[in-house]
């Protein structure tokens, strides 16, 4: 890890080591804020801050971390980038963080910002934490922009809330699919995601936890 | 070195270093942001206002949607004698700072609703609500009121704008909701907002309110048109909570006593 290159250090997130797809991390805010393109970009953006610049703090200081209050000290910086974050989305992108509400606050618990702080920040220096910040935040955007993409295409018949297919209740010829606006449809669509994704990459599929075996006793007809 | 980090003076040392150091980003950032905060935030609810008087043009910019809101007098009534009441009386030099969302959870400044009269799910009612109220020669002619209550999932708030003769619905429009996305959220469709556009709340004698969010449309001949609206489709619960918390504040225990006074002229 220490000698991993700074674009490797920066681009392996977004597709060979994706932190949603590959670690599972962050899902809570993929089903939340994924139903319009634009809500989720601010989001993805603001993670992508919060991951780099925590990173970026960890690093500084973690030679002067005592091991037995590391976490804590990670939750703190963490939790100041975020509300750091959050007022300045109120003060200047305010109907976005209405839409946003509890979830930029929710930033803190993201297990990607904390996973990286604690496994990758802690033990590099601080140029490559922050890159590593800023990969593991556009990991998290790629996945977080597919999901949006269809959901609001297909939930709302829009992009960036100009509508391409104008709805039923508008008065177009679009029935709504209303099952997309709800969180439930971001699973479906990350799961297949993730199945895209290994497939085009079969490294990442797991080993199995076990093995079925062979069907050999004999049934007694 | 590892072992130099690990006593306890040194922990208790890079614990409160970095507290302070943190604290200090955070409430430098709140302090310095809290202008533009308080100014959005104000903004927001003039906007609000606007659109429910069907005021707002779609993409204006601050200082139009100020201006257009200076036309508007804030003013402060009391609910039960439908008056009039000065901004001390709650407390407050300007009555746009008056909070009567916050007023309501304060029992010193609102009062309980009996459940059997509690249409609108809302449990406790403020005793002073804001207005706003546009006069044209001395002449009331446009008033918006704040009406909130429950729906399916969510209390819904909004504003609803009377024309001069305070019967006829000039807008009506929710700014704050959680309903289901796709159904109840429908309440935020232009094209069913605009339905209440030219709805009358009361009848002849002006006494009890009569809105009705009906299934399956108001056709042009039906009864009572004039006080129907057709109900959102695969959202009963919410609809009917907007037809409760209509006729909850359009009525004696809401706004009808100060419609009453303003209507004879008296306040």
């Amino acid at each position: 890890m220490a000698d991993a290159s700074a674009k490797q250090v920066l681009f392996e997130p977004i597709f060979s080591n994706n932190p949603i797809a590959l670690q599972i991390l962050g899902i809570c805010s993929a089903l939340a804020v994924t139903t319009s393109m634009n809500v989720t970009l601010v989001m993805c953006a603001a993670v992508t801050a919060v991951t780099a610049f925590s990173n970026l703090a960890v690093s500084l200081v973690r030679t002067q971390i005592p091991g037995s209050i590391r976490i804590i000290v990670q939750m703190t910086i963490i939790a100041s980038l975020v509300i750091v974050v959050d007022q300045l989305l109120k003060a200047y992108a305010y109907e976005i963080s209405k839409q946003l509400s509890v979830f930029v606050g929710l930033i803190i618990t993201n297990c990607i910002v904390m996973g990286r702080a604690e496994g990758f920040a802690m033990k590099n220096g601080p140029w490559m934490s922050f890159l590593d910040g800023v990969g593991n935040g556009l990991g998290y955007s790629v996945l977080l922009i597919f999901v949006a993409f269809f959901r609001e295409l297909l939930g709302a018949g829009s992009l960036f809330g100009v509508s391409l297919m104008p709805v039923v209740n508008e008065g177009g010829w679009y029935i709504p699919n209303g099952l997309l606006l709800l969180p439930p449809s971001a699973f479906f669509i990350i799961g297949l995601a993730i199945w895209g994704l290994r497939t085009w990459k079969p490294e990442q599929v797991e080993d199995p936890d076990y093995k079925m075996s062979r069907h050999v006793a004999k049934e007694a007809f | 070195m590892a072992k130099a980090k690990e006593t306890v003076s040194r922990t208790l040392v890079v614990a409160l270093v970095l507290s302070i150091a943190f604290s200090v980003v955070v409430s430098t950032a709140a302090v310095m942001l809290r202008p533009a905060q308080i100014q959005n935030q104000n903004l927001d609810i003039k906007s609000n206002i606007l659109s429910a008087a069907g005021m707002l043009e779609p993409g204006s910019s601050a200082e139009q949607i100020e201006d257009a809101f200076e036309r508007f007098d804030v003013r402060l009534v009391d609910l039960d004698t439908g008056e009039f009441v000065d901004p001390s009386a709650v407390g407050v030099q300007d009555p746009m700072k008056y909070d009567m969302y916050k007023a309501a959870s304060d029992p010193q400044m609102s009062t309980n609703i009996p459940s059997s009269e509690d249409k609108a799910g809302i449990k406790r009612r403020p005793n002073v609500a804001k207005v706003y109220t546009m006069s044209e020669n001395g002449q009331i002619n446009r008033v918006v009121l704040p009406i909130h209550g429950y729906g399916l999932w969510s209390t819904l708030y909004g504003f609803i704008s009377l024309e001069g003769d305070l019967n006829t619905i000039e807008g009506l429009g929710f700014y704050a909701h959680a309903e289901t996305p796709g159904l109840g959220g429908e309440v935020d469709n232009p094209r069913w907002k605009r339905q209440w556009v030219g709805k009358e709340v009361y009848n002849e004698d002006r006494s009890e309110p009569q809105v009705r969010l009906v299934k399956g449309g108001v056709s042009a001949d039906a009864q009572d048109k004039e006080h129907k609206v057709d109900a959102l489709s695969g959202a009963t619960l919410t609809s009917r909570g907007v037809e409760h918390l209509v006729n909850y504040w359009m009525g004696d225990r809401g706004y009808a006593p100060f419609l009453k006074k303003l209507r004879e002229g008296e306040v």
